[in-house]
């Protein structure tokens, strides 16, 4: 069932958690709401599933929330046909696992309930499904935190739910069962193709679930697009920072020449102060200066784990570290060690108007 | 064992702990219980050493004090009964709503506990006498409330109803609201999310809050005393009994009595106790 919200904002107690937006989320989607805490993606999925309302639209053009050609505006959240997870798991603690998972279908009124027997072979259908067939008769408390999260989708999805929501679904998980869940998700959206929307403040959640993300900052969404687009093309400074590490650059640009401390860089911008950001694979480290760039770093940390090398630089003209990537190859070739001089050069630096929406630049080091 | 833990833990034994104090604040915590708990409850037992079974069932067989129990059992049920239905309901509304006035009316809760009892006692007794404030309304209507069974209970549910408002507060409070959520957003009406999953959370704390205000209502004095009128076989409380078993210095019929009144309250709580351990295992989890 796909989801329209029109003019969807919300104040609480006089301060703005959510600017009125427009999303439109298609059928059989996978979307991702990723902000920061306090950037309303979480009171924007509790909108979607009627645990808060949106505030009535001041403009000529109503709040209006559509799940396929249903205006649910004004439908109470158990009539919405939602699914919802929660970050907590939200699990009946004194019911075991069963029944937590049949508890959607035996509140159902009596004329729409299935029969006992049928309650029961859909649960254990379900409980198959999430892989706790053998622990139905258990109680919450006696299961780790994966296990009872995959309860709590069991107990949502029970209900044959037309969007299921998720609210940072993995936040209170170690890494590791959060990549297996992640995964798990991942395939049960595929097999089952139902509509859903989580939350999460993780941006490598965010980007490898979603078939869309949309990122959010202060009440207001930034860009929705998908996980590739986003990284490759962010629309503005925000997108760019929360989707990865970032290496900031400042200084006064002079004949094409950007200058900060003694560092230079040869840049094909006008005159005045400029930013110029990098991320950390597109720097390149090197013995010696070159004529587009001269940019002297000390190593100040090395971590050679993983596919590439994560290099800490310092240095007197930076008022923060850098963080560079190198390939294991370059780590031998420069001999990397902490307290290592070296030269700095981007391949490749970005450039963000203050002004948000204009196209950002990009430029290619000489 | 107690002396070893203050300052020379056994070394030896390994199982030095790792909290220190142990053995002194035991040891205090012991003595303390033994002074203020089970001296004056052995004292009890001691009078009850003059009577011989025979006398001992003769006295807590009594007519008069049969029917003593009888009341006294039957206003403090039905004082419990109303204070569980009206605590739980205070408790929510203490928990789930902010209204003006809400930290007043949480102050108001302790007032029965604060207040001395026989203060309520007369407070009560003059506000529903027949020519008191509420008297004067109800008797006409053909209510009788003073001297009668009726103020008995309700002079005990004004004393005891803190006990189940205090006990069901924080475990309302403790109760995530996501709990609720969960239930809505699966299609629960409001009537099923109280009764499946709100209640069953409650419920706990709610019987042990009624047990307790049952219980404190068996033996309250001061607050009944003055609106149950005392008629001999109608409106007598049991601790009235023992008050007059002792007026007559009758040491040993006032303990007897008084035992009667301690077995229901021990059996009562020990019933509670275990009711509860067993189902506060289930939601912690695991069966040991």
């Amino acid at each position: 069932m796909s989801i329209r919200l029109e003019h969807i904002g919300k104040h609480f107690a006089g301060t703005r958690a959510l600017e009125p937006v427009n999303l439109d989320i298609h059928e059989g989607e996978l979307v991702g709401l990723l902000g920061p805490s306090g950037s309303g993606k979480t009171t924007l999925l509790r909108i979607i599933a009627g645990l808060e309302n949106p505030d009535r639209s001041d403009s000529p053009t109503p709040a209006r929330l559509l799940f396929g050609q249903r205006d649910v505006t004004h439908v109470h959240v158990r009539d919405r046909r939602i699914g919802f997870v929660f970050q907590d798991y939200a699990l009946f603690r004194h019911m075991s696992v069963f029944n937590n998972v049949a508890f959607g279908l035996s509140v159902m009124p009596r004329r729409s309930r299935p029969s006992r027997g049928e309650i029961r072979a859909r649960v254990l259908r379900l409980l198959e499904m999430v892989k706790l067939e053998h622990l139905a008769d258990r109680y919450p408390a006696q299961l780790s935190g994966g296990q009872q999260q995959r309860v709590s989708l069991a107990r949502a999805l029970a209900v044959e739910p037309d969007v299921l929501l998720l609210d940072e679904p993995f936040g209170a998980l170690d890494a590791k069962v959060r990549q297996d869940l992640r995964r798990w998700l991942r395939h049960l959206h595929e097999e089952l193709n139902f509509t859903s929307v989580f939350v999460t403040h993780d941006q490598e959640e965010a980007l490898e679930l979603s078939d869309r993300v949309v990122v959010m900052s202060d009440g207001k969404i930034e860009q929705i697009d998908t996980p590739e687009r986003l990284y490759r093309a962010p629309q503005n400074r925000f997108v760019f920072e929360f989707l990865g590490d970032v290496n900031h650059l400042e200084g006064d640009v002079q004949n094409g020449i950007l200058t900060c401390g003694d560092a230079r860089l040869a840049v094909d911008l006008p005159d005045g102060r400029e930013e110029l950001l990098l991320r950390p694979h597109e720097v390149r480290l090197a013995e010696q200066p070159e004529t587009a760039s001269h940019l002297p770093v000390t190593v100040t940390a090395v971590s050679p784990v993983g596919a590439e090398v994560r290099v800490e630089l310092e240095a007197d003209w930076l008022p923060g570290p850098w963080l560079a990537t190198v390939r294991h190859a370059d780590f031998e070739r420069l001999n990397l060690h902490r307290g290592r001089r070296l030269f700095a050069h981007p391949r490749h630096w970005h450039r963000f108007a203050d002004s948000a929406p204009a196209a950002p630049a990009t430029g290619r080091a000489a | 064992m107690s002396s070893s833990a203050i300052g020379f833990p056994r070394r030896s034994s390994g199982s030095a702990r790792v909290l220190p104090g142990f053995g002194l604040s035991m040891g205090i915590s012991v003595l303390f219980i033994s002074l203020v708990l089970l001296l004056p409850l052995t004292g009890l037992f001691g009078q009850l050493a003059n009577l011989s079974p025979g006398e001992y069932w003769t006295v807590i067989s009594d007519p008069r004090v049969v029917a003593s129990y009888l009341t006294t059992l039957g206003a403090a049920g039905a004082a419990a009964l109303v204070n569980a239905a009206f605590g739980l309901l205070l408790a929510w509304v203490l928990v789930r709503y902010d209204f003006p006035g809400k930290r007043l009316v949480d102050a108001l809760m302790d007032l029965p506990f604060a207040l001395p009892t026989a203060v309520a006692g007369i407070t009560l007794a003059t506000l529903y006498a027949k020519s008191g404030w509420a008297g004067s309304v109800l008797e006409p209507l053909g209510f009788k409330v003073a001297y009668t069974w009726v103020g008995i209970a309700l002079a005990m549910a004004f004393t005891s109803i803190p006990f189940v408002v205090r006990t069901v507060q924080p475990v309302l409070e403790d109760m995530p609201a996501e709990v609720d959520e969960a239930a809505m957003s699966l299609g629960a009406g409001d009537g099923a999310a109280f009764r499946r999953v709100i209640m069953p959370h409650l419920w706990p704390a709610l019987v042990t809050g009624t047990g307790l205000a049952f219980v404190r209502s068996l033996g309250e004095f001061g607050a009944v005393i003055f609106i149950a009128g005392n008629a001999p076989y109608e409106t007598e409380i049991t601790a009235l009994m023992i008050f007059v078993k002792l007026q007559e210095y009758d040491y040993a019929g006032a303990s007897a009595i008084a035992s009667v009144l301690l077995f229901i309250s021990l059996a009562l709580l020990l019933a509670i106790n275990i009711w509860q351990g067993r189902f506060v295992r289930r939601l912690h989890g695991g069966n040991g």
